[in-house]
């Protein structure tokens, strides 16, 4: 172990790492400059856990008629072992599907197994032409280093190889009416399906092979309009391709997101409330709005930048001249609080907007 | 974001409780909207399951699919709720006024009165798209006939979620937009979406604080999300085994009854905090004097109204699944000149909204010291009636000479700028020479040229380039929504 993974292993408290997954790696974007997030999420802490200890439970509960949902629709486009699949995929990236297709599960009991047999197949089927016959894969086990830790996906994605690239296929049960999707929805099929692109990349790499015969454009396969006839669409995923890489970079730099924490810092789950509270206080945190919907500590994150100008939204701490905290502004829209130096212009714009709100409002300046 | 509501979030913050950012309401309120709680179920698109809908207080109709995925009970659904909005539609048809149209050559009626839908959130705006989606292009016979009256609820929900679209529209609002339009509450933007924590932080109960109020609204357990997602706790816990237990009682009459009992009590039970909250906020907006030029817009309404009516009546087909792209580049034309209409026309009628545009510096206000009434221009070819005003004002003037300004005050006269002076204590004196809107000849009609003494506004903005009230066609009708479009890019789609 090297020292980093000590001390990764302390801050859990000795409890294996949690594990990760394409959802998971996939928030990791969401907050990027987060120290906080980064090294908890580094050290693989159970956050939901976490949170909930100090008393500031997540709500990311799922309901199961949606999971139920998911998986039926999933069943339903596998069921004939692909046809269908294989030829709405290829319909919709132009080419010929072929009159014989392979439908290859990867899957199997055994991960070890399952990891090596991906890698085998994967990278023994890396496409060589536009003409040989389209291929899918199904279960396929993929890697990535998440902070210097070997991260599996089981994605219940598949694969396709088709007019001589590699194309991952998610299939999602949110609905595509007239061409368009829940954008919030499919901003997050994009990131998750990035996350896969990616370790695909990685495992052709590492075969040798040139990762660029992995399409950047992902085959969406949701249910369309109303009814539970799939339909295909492309997402082009280079940018989130692009903050990915650099999160995980920056995360791959554990040491130096260490040198930020205490020594003695703790996200033991089973050391006291009060203690784990006053522990993550100490490492700094970058609390936004976009945090309830992305991190399980947002409440309590939430809770800790109250007064922070951040804390009602990033429009909100532009307008307000990137002051800091509340009551700052307020002290200097009163003018209560003289100014620092590079404050001036942001005073002199506060001063005259609560001048002008009081007026309105027929309050006293 | 205004630095002045920035600025009001953080007043609410420190406060404790959410701050005015109007002194006026800038949208109608009928006297009696119609009010929709909707449901949908989980993991579904767009399945209809529960809605509480009144056009009162004490009306409710709870409305209940118990097998949410069975597509005969879903368009039971939409029949039954056609059954209560088609006839609350029809009650708004009833006098008509005349307008005139085409400089005065002609005529048209309007309907006198509109309906006005309501619902909790944008996503419960979405929600009545979708299911004008779902059920306008319904056939009434062939494999799967519906009742008549659904293609025709589709076609108006159609109709309703477009009006959404517009700024400065009021026929189908979601109550969130209409509070956060005239409060800012301590928290952010996202967390005014939810009704209940908005409302904790506008109108707190007894002995808490907004903040207090709005995270206690945030527990599901003690405080249901208004729609249409449902809380997933409840869906396992409660939702789950009851609708079960109705699939379960098929053969069993007595039994499914009293599994229908228990579905309509859950589904109740997590709808009536929403329908008390929707009359909470129409009451705390009912208690607001409406801006001036509301009723202008809502007349806007009232075409758009009477054209899709008598569209219907003429036998008129479902809207187009998509726009085309001459469609399309109309409507955001459209969409674009309401936006800015309807910007100016809440500035013209609210101080505190023009404040932040005097805090950008396309207005000011300044106290007349001269005036000069009967100031003659003669150099062209006939004389006309030109008087200066001169205004002292303590704001910063970032207008050029030559601009030519407006006063609320005096909407349909101009002021163009002549000189810019500065003065004493970082004051400035503004020379302005005005034309219009002082009556014929060449003496002013009284009053109409301000007096020296007179406090004034004078902003850049103007009412001018949108003729006001007159509406050539429903379809070219320049209308006004209160939602603006999304700016934020997303990933897109490619099919
Ligand atoms: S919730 Fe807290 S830990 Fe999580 S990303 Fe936001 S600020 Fe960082």
């Amino acid at each position: 172990m090297t020292s980093s993974e000590q001390r990764l292993a302390a801050i859990r408290g000795g409890v294996p790492a949690r594990r990760h997954n394409a959802r998971t790696i996939a928030a990791l974007t969401g907050n990027p400059g987060c120290t906080r997030r980064a090294v908890l999420d580094g050290a693989g802490v159970d956050k939901p856990k976490l949170a909930e200890r100090i008393g500031f439970p997540a709500r990311f509960g799922q309901s199961r008629f949606a999971i139920t949902r998911g998986n039926a629709f999933e069943a339903q486009l596998k069921a004939d072992g692909g046809v269908e699949l294989l030829r709405l995929v290829a319909e919709r990236l132009g080419v010929p599907p072929g009159d014989r297709a392979d439908w290859t599960d990867l899957g199997a009991d055994d991960l070890a197994d399952r990891q090596r047999r991906s890698r085998e197949v994967l990278a023994a089927a890396v496409p060589a032409g536009p003409d040989e016959p389209a291929a899918l894969f199904d279960h396929p086990l993929l890697g990535l280093d998440v902070a210097g830790r070997r991260v599996y996906l089981e994605p219940d994605l598949v694969a396709a190889r088709l007019a001589g690239r590699f194309h991952v296929v998610e299939i999602k049960s949110f609905p595509v009416i007239d061409g368009q999707a829940d954008p919030g929805k499919v901003a997050a099929a994009a990131i998750q399906s990035a996350v896969y692109v990616l370790a695909l990349r990685e495992l052709l790499t590492a075969e040798g092979h040139d990762p660029e015969l992995v399409s950047h454009d992902v085959v969406l396969v949701c249910p369309r309009d109303f009814a539970n006839q799939p339909v295909a669409s492309l997402l082009d995923v280079r940018k989130q391709l692009l903050v990915l890489r650099r999160q995980l970079d920056r995360m791959a730099r554990i040491d130096a997101l260490l040198a930020a924490v205490p020594e003695d810092f703790t996200a033991d789950l089973t050391a006291e409330p009060a203690t784990l509270a006053a522990a993550l206080s100490t490492v700094e945190a970058r609390y936004a709005p976009d945090c309830l919907a992305a991190c399980e500590l947002a409440y309590f994150c939430r809770h800790e930048a109250r007064e922070q100008t951040a804390a009602l939204g990033r429009p909100v701490r532009e307008a307000l001249g990137g002051v800091p905290t509340v009551p700052e502004v307020l002290a200097l829209a009163t003018g209560e609080r003289t100014p620092e130096p590079e404050q001036a212009e942001a005073a002199a714009l506060l001063r005259a907007a609560a001048r002008l709100r009081a007026e309105a409002l027929g309050l006293p300046a | 974001m205004s630095t002045l509501r920035a600025l009001a979030r953080a007043q609410a913050l420190a406060a404790g409780v959410a701050q005015p950012v109007a002194t006026v309401r800038h949208l109608h309120l009928s006297p009696r909207p119609l009010v929709l709680v909707p449901l949908a179920m989980a993991g579904e698109a767009n399945a209809p399951l529960a809605m509480l809908v009144g056009a009162a207080p004490d009306e409710t109709r709870l409305l209940i699919v118990p097998q949410p995925r069975n597509r005969d009970q879903r368009f039971a659904f939409a029949a039954e709720l056609a059954a209560v909005l088609l006839p609350y539609l029809d009650g708004h048809r009833g006098a008509t006024e005349a307008v005139a149209v085409d400089r005065g050559r002609d005529v048209r009626h309007r309907y006198v009165d509109a309906p006005q839908l309501l619902v909790p959130n944008p996503a419960g705006i979405t929600f009545l798209r979708l299911l004008g989606r779902a059920t306008r292009f319904r056939r009434t016979d062939g494999e799967h006939p519906v009742h008549p009256s659904v293609p025709l609820l589709g076609r108006w929900l159609t109709f309703f979620a477009e009006r959404a679209e517009h700024p400065g529209s009021s026929a189908l609002v979601a109550m969130t937009d209409a509070l956060t339009l005239h409060w800012a509450t301590g928290q952010s933007a996202v967390e005014d979406l939810h009704l209940p924590a908005l409302l904790g932080w506008i109108d707190p109960p007894a002995g808490h604080t907004g903040a207090e109020a709005a995270a206690l609204a945030e527990d599901p357990a003690r405080c249901p999300p208004a729609g249409p997602a449902t809380d997933p706790e409840f869906d396992n816990r409660w939702l789950a085994p009851a609708i079960a237990a109705y699939a379960a009682a098929e053969a069993d009459p007595a039994a499914r009854a009293a599994a229908y009992a228990e579905l309509e009590r859950l589904l109740r039970d997590q709808l009536a905090p929403t329908w008390e909250l929707m009359w909470r906020g129409v009451g705390l907006l009912r208690a607001l004097p409406p801006g001036a030029r509301v009723e202008g817009r809502w007349a806007g309404d009232r075409d758009a109204f009477t054209g899709y009516a008598e569209h219907l009546d003429a036998g008129g087909g479902p809207q187009p699944r998509r726009d085309g792209a001459v469609a399309a580049a109309q409507r955001l034309h459209r969409l674009e000149r309401a936006l800015t209409s309807c910007a100016v026309q809440r500035a013209y009628d609210d101080p505190l909204v023009m404040a932040e545009h005097r805090l950008a510096g396309e207005a000011f206000v300044g106290e007349v010291t001269l005036a000069d009434p009967k100031r003659v221009d003669d150099s062209g070819k006939r004389p006309v009636l030109r008087p200066r005003i001169q205004l002292v004002t303590t704001e910063p003037v970032l207008v050029p000479v030559g601009a030519v300004l407006y006063s609320p005050t005096r909407p349909a006269q101009k002021a163009r700028v002549v000189f810019v002076t500065p003065a004493a204590d970082g004051k400035t004196e503004v020379v302005l020479e005005l034309s219009g809107g002082m009556g014929r000849g060449l003496a002013a009609a009284p009053g109409s040229v301000p007096e020296a003494g007179e406090r004034l506004c004078y902003t850049t903005l103007s009412e001018a380039f949108l003729p006001p009230a007159t509406f050539p066609t429903a379809e070219e009708t320049p209308r006004c929504p209160s939602r603006r479009p999304p700016t934020t890019p997303r990933p897109q789609l490619r099919s």
